[in-house]
């Protein structure tokens, strides 16, 4: 299993590690709850460092994104951010990622589950394409946290004046000591806060700093939160998370991620007709089938990846992550039911097996939204 | 951290502790551990019958869903509802206020053939 550059730092602070697609990653520090809080009241430190970076340049690089990537993305702006997906020729969702533009280059983003074969991916249509485009994988050069919390960007103006001033989905570049960071407005707990891509080898001295943590640790901002903290946060927020609710028979219409498409984009200056553009558009026209949806249930338990949801006994959908939610205080799940049962105010129900259900509605997402 | 001396195991981490004429059952600070916070506790039957290998109820925690398992043979004569409006007790104390059931068992020294804490520890 591989470790990030934050392995020891997790340890000294009590991690309970887990395999998460070949890493050795912090599933919690102690209670999972609390670690929830921590993020939606003050701050936590996220160890996203799993997650696959490729710097990508060459002389057809814009274009073989275009090719790829469901959003256009050729109107970007230096130091600027935008969410995308990948799609197969059938529509169905590849992964879904963050594109960054720096002036003399690009920095994908992408799930650690499917990083391989996204590599292999951009490699093979620059092939197929005869597109000069070089991809050069640096997740393990290079280390990547999240701090996310209302208490964060207050805490990193003793660092930079700059940060705090960045719009969403911009970035910046800052330099500490020998260090080069890039800090953009990102992330994945529906909190305001930031991401930062690093290198990997003074990684740990650089959290240190950036955190300033205090040796009192209830004077601290930012406590270390695990996966599973990760998890309910971003399933408040209703961000889709790959393996849930996105695969690749899942498509970006169903998952109701229409922001990130742009279905014409052969049509937009210097566009191309994205990888799945053309099934998209005939699984528009027939009409979307299922939808994903927000469910808020009554009682204390948790429904779970793959359950059946029903009405009336027949099955009409599956659970795709639910959760009890530790900020609302009753359990909610997302789910892809057929479009006929998705108006919000559905009843419905889960089934839990041993023939027990769990009685819920359809509401709008997020579930939470920051105040 | 070594599992309590007093009181004997299933490998699926319930303990079983003898108070008087009565057998305790609980769940391991091991199992605590896996589990993460607990969020929702349900008893089979608050009475009656039950056999060592029986369900007694269902547990769940911010990661699973799993069963509880009851060692012996007996009746149920008391159980935790404490737990049922605050499930986080396991976590705080999975060893005493964390007790789920109390069963009077058809035979007292069925209790003694499940896992010592020495051999609970080595499977877990």
């Amino acid at each position: 299993m591989q470790r990030t550059a934050f392995y020891k730092f997790h340890a000294d602070r009590g991690a309970k590690f887990v395999d998460f697609a070949g890493w050795e990653m912090p599933i919690s520090f102690g209670s999972v709850i609390d670690e929830h809080n921590q993020v939606r009241e003050k701050g936590g430190l996220f160890d996203v460092s799993h997650m696959g970076r490729f710097k990508l340049t060459g002389r057809h690089v814009r274009r073989l994104l275009e090719r790829v990537l469901t959003r256009y993305i050729t109107d970007m702006a230096d130091k600027s951010c935008r969410y995308a997906l990948i799609c197969n020729e059938q529509g169905g969702v590849m992964d879904d990622v963050i594109l960054y533009k720096f002036p003399s280059h690009y920095m994908l983003v992408v799930n650690a589950s499917n990083r391989e074969k996204i590599f292999n991916h951009l490699h093979q249509v620059a092939k197929d394409e005869n597109m000069i485009a070089k991809i050069e994988d640096q997740t393990e050069s290079t280390a990547m946290v999240a701090l996310q919390g209302p208490k964060v960007m207050e805490k990193i103006g003793e660092f930079s004046r700059e940060v705090p001033t960045l719009k969403r989905y911009t970035f910046c570049e800052k330099n500490l000591l020998i260090l080069k960071m890039t800090i953009s407005r990102t992330g994945y707990t529906g909190e305001d806060g930031v991401e930062v891509i690093m290198g990997s080898m003074m990684a740990e001295k650089a959290i240190k700093l950036l955190v300033k943590e205090s040796p009192n640790a209830e004077e601290n901002v930012m406590g270390s939160v695990g996966l599973a903290a990760r998890d309910t946060l971003r399933l408040e927020a209703a961000m889709p998370l790959y393996g849930h609710e996105l695969s690749e028979t899942i498509d970006p219409l169903s998952a109701g991620l229409q922001f990130a498409v742009n279905l014409n984009k052969d049509e937009m200056d210097r566009g191309e007709t994205f990888i799945g553009q053309d099934a998209l558009k005939t699984i528009l026209a027939d009409g979307i089938k299922q939808k994903r949806v927000g469910i808020k249930f009554d009682g204390k338990r948790t429904p779970r990846q793959d359950m059946a949801v029903t009405v009336d006994g027949n099955k009409v959908g599956f659970v795709t992550s639910g959760c009890l939610s530790p900020t609302l205080g009753y359990p909610i799940a997302m789910a892809y039911v057929d479009v006929a049962q998705s108006e919000i105010g559905t009843k419905l129900a889960v089934d839990l097996g041993n023939g027990k259900h769990i009685d819920g509605e359809v509401v709008a997402l997020p579930f939470y939204k920051k105040s | 951290m070594a599992s309590k001396t007093d009181r004997t195991y299933l490998e699926s981490h319930e303990w079983h502790k003898v108070e008087g004429d009565l057998v305790v059952i609980g769940i391991s600070q091991h199992a605590v551990d896996e589990l993460s916070d607990i969020t929702f506790i349900e008893y089979a039957k608050e009475s009656g019958s039950i056999s060592a290998g029986d369900t007694f109820g269902e547990i769940e925690s911010v990661k699973a869903t799993s069963e509880l398992y009851c060692g012996i043979d007996g009746e149920v004569v008391e159980v935790n509802n404490e737990l049922v409006d605050s499930p986080q007790t396991v976590n705080d104390d999975p060893w005493d206020a964390g007790w789920m059931i109390k069963v009077k068992p058809s035979n007292p020294d069925q209790v003694k053939s499940l896992l010592s804490a020495e051999d609970y520890d080595a499977k877990s």
